[in-house]
């Protein structure tokens, strides 16, 4: 999940779609993120390399929406309903997966797993 | 004061005030009294200065028990033997012979004429061979020049040093003699004296011919008393300006406390030490502010005098009762104490209020007046002919609509026994003078200042040194000796600076380097 500066940026995600859960006049996702390019990188105990400035997700509510839709802790963020993750300041990203008008959000995640996942199916089956 | 404690009271007895053996005997006396009870020592100090409240003058009474500090200082043991009591009353007779001025002045006296008999020696010295046996000197030329131009220099200094150290009106009349005062005239005078011993028999009586040997003789015993000098300056000035002591001064009356560092000096010097700094320090003693306002003060010690009557009165079975009394009262106590808070509240809002209605007047007096600058005379002459007043007339003029404001916030500050109308005026007149703002006229009123801008000096600053050690010993930890006056007293208790262990570290300048810590987490 590092990135070279000037390159794009690949990794291998998971569409994740989370239904936010209306709850005393809140609508609430069910999780907390940190991380945001005006943060201290070197604190994100999720994230492999330490000047990455992503949003992970660093909890989960147990029974929320998020974990009902698949999240997991340690997922970093890439895209919210379209909007990018990777380049964004902490606020930023709040605002954009609290919206009021939106009662779903649509996450593109990723995590290590999966690219050990797809590394892997790629070295069973090799393509011709 | 207490005349009776004087006759009782235990202190040193020593011959006479020169001696150099008074060391010794104080020790000897202290072990020899360790077995009797001690009481405590008065003595008195007096200050130049005025005490501000004093109410009657005991200062006759004083006077016959007071000790001056070259007078003789006699033991009064009741449990002793009755020669020391007639000693006591010798020397009681010996202070009544004496008027009080006179021993203000006795001890710079006999310091003066020693000094003056010490510089005057080495002149002697020289001068008399040559007065008497002028012929058979052997002539002495370059050297003997030499050696008269470095005494006549040292004598010079020697003068000028002693007028500079020595020759100061003194500021306070101690009870006990100064040790070391005493103890370097003695040095002196015996060193003087031995001089002159020598001097006589090896010259005087021989009629010595070598000319150059006295003249050495004399520049040896001026270098000796410069070196004597140096002694004294730091005996005496020096020795006690490092601090070691701090010392707590609380008065008793109202709870005001200070704290001063001094540094090794005998009870005596550090009593004057503190007593110059409280009359700058503490605030005015105002035994009208002492007492709570009226209304509570009676519902107070009625609820009180019902409490200690039962004490007073009750012998052995009235537990019983006095317990219900005890229980009554402190329900009493409780509602009295809460009345208190109220009224308290309520005086000092009155305070305020009268203080606030007190600047508004004064502000608008000074409004009335301004400085006259000459030039606008010329100006301004023919069609306005303003009246130009002196300061004393602008004074009384804008006085008059400031007055009653005044004298209903001094009422209610309690401070209108140190303010008369004509002082109120006097200041003014100074401040008018010195173009002064209303606030800086008012700074005198709106709080109480040191004692010392209330003196007025025609009677000197009486006050009692008791302690339970001799005045004259040097400051101790946790030492405790009050200064009495006729209404209140100050209560001095010694503390030693601590030791301080100074470490050093170093810091780089370039090791500064700063991290953002921002870790927010949100929940969404």
């Amino acid at each position: 999940m590092s990135f070279i500066p000037g390159q794009p940026v690949t990794a291998v995600v998971q569409r994740i779609e989370i239904q936010k859960l209306r709850q005393g006049g809140n609508l609430i996702l069910g999780f907390s993120i940190g991380g945001g390019i005006d943060q201290d990188p070197g604190q994100n105990p999720f994230s492999e390399d330490k000047s990455d400035k992503g949003i992970y997700v660093t909890r989960i509510s147990p029974g929320g929406p998020a974990e009902v839709a698949g999240l997991r802790m340690g997922d970093k963020i890439m895209q919210v309903n379209g909007w990018d993750m990777t380049m964004v300041t902490h606020d930023q990203a709040r605002k954009k997966l609290t919206r009021e008008k939106e009662d779903v959000v649509r996450l593109l995640i990723t995590r290590k797993s999966l690219e050990e996942v797809v590394s892997q199916s790629k070295g069973r089956n090799p393509r011709p | 004061m207490d005349n009776e404690s004087m006759y009782s009271s235990y202190s040193y007895k020593s011959s006479h005030s020169r001696s150099s053996r008074k060391h010794r005997r104080d020790r000897h006396y202290s072990k020899s009294r360790d077995g009797a009870s001690r009481g405590d020592k008065s003595v008195i100090i007096q200050a130049p200065g005025e005490p501000l409240l004093d109410a009657e003058s005991t200062m006759a009474d004083e006077r016959d028990d007071n000790w001056a500090e070259t007078t003789t200082v006699v033991t009064g043991t009741s449990v002793d033997s009755v020669s020391n009591e007639d000693l006591t009353r010798l020397s009681k007779d010996l202070d009544d012979s004496l008027p009080v001025d006179c021993r203000r002045y006795i001890s710079p006296v006999f310091g003066a004429i020693l000094g003056l008999f010490s510089v005057i020696t080495p002149l002697a010295f020289l001068a008399l061979p040559q007065l008497l046996w002028r012929d058979t000197l052997d002539p002495c030329g370059t050297p003997c020049e030499g050696l008269y131009i470095s005494l006549a220099f040292k004598i010079l200094i020697l003068f000028i040093s002693t007028w500079a150290l020595f020759l100061r009106p003194p500021r306070a009349m101690l009870p006990r003699f100064f040790v070391f005062r005493c103890l370097l005239s003695v040095l002196v005078f015996l060193f003087v004296a031995s001089y002159w011993l020598f001097y006589g028999v090896r010259v005087l009586e021989p009629r010595e011919t070598d000319y150059r040997g006295i003249v050495g003789y004399a520049a040896s015993l001026v270098d000796a008393l410069l070196f004597i000098q140096y002694l004294a300056l730091v005996l005496l000035e020096v020795r006690h300006l490092q601090p070691a002591f701090c010392l707590k001064v609380v008065r008793t009356t109202d709870g005001i406390s200070r704290f001063y560092n001094l540094g090794h000096l005998s009870i005596q010097r550090a009593a004057v030490c503190v007593l110059d700094q409280y009359y700058k320090d503490f605030p005015v003693y105002n035994p009208a502010l002492l007492n709570l306002p009226k209304s509570i003060l009676n519902k107070k010690l009625s609820s009180f005098k019902v409490y200690n009557l039962e004490e007073e009165n009750s012998t052995n079975n009235s537990t019983g009762q006095s317990r219900a009394m005890i229980a009554a009262t402190s329900r009493r106590r409780d509602n009295v104490h809460n009345e208190f808070y109220y009224e308290e509240a309520e005086v000092e809002r009155r305070i305020r209020k009268r203080r606030a209605r007190l600047v508004v007047a004064v502000e608008e007096a000074f409004t009335h007046i301004k400085r006259h600058q000459t030039e606008e005379s010329l100006a301004s002459s023919p069609k306005h002919p303003r009246e130009v007043m002196d300061p004393r007339e602008a004074a009384q003029a804008i006085f008059a609509p400031m007055a009653r404001a005044m004298q209903k916030y001094l009422r209610a500050t309690r401070q209108q026994c140190y303010h008369s109308m004509e002082s109120i005026i006097n200041h003014l007149q100074f401040c008018i003078m010195h173009s002064m703002t209303p606030k800086a006229f008012l700074e005198r009123y709106l709080s109480p200042g040191p004692t010392l801008q209330y003196l007025d000096n025609s009677r000197g600053g009486q006050w009692t040194l008791v302690s339970e050690e001799p005045v004259t010993a040097s400051l101790r930890q946790g030492q405790v000796f009050c200064l009495k006056r006729l209404d209140f007293a100050l209560v001095v208790t010694v503390m030693p600076l601590p030791f301080l262990r100074v470490g050093e570290e170093f810091v780089d300048p370039k090791s500064h380097k700063f991290v953002m810590k921002l870790q927010s987490e949100t929940s969404v």
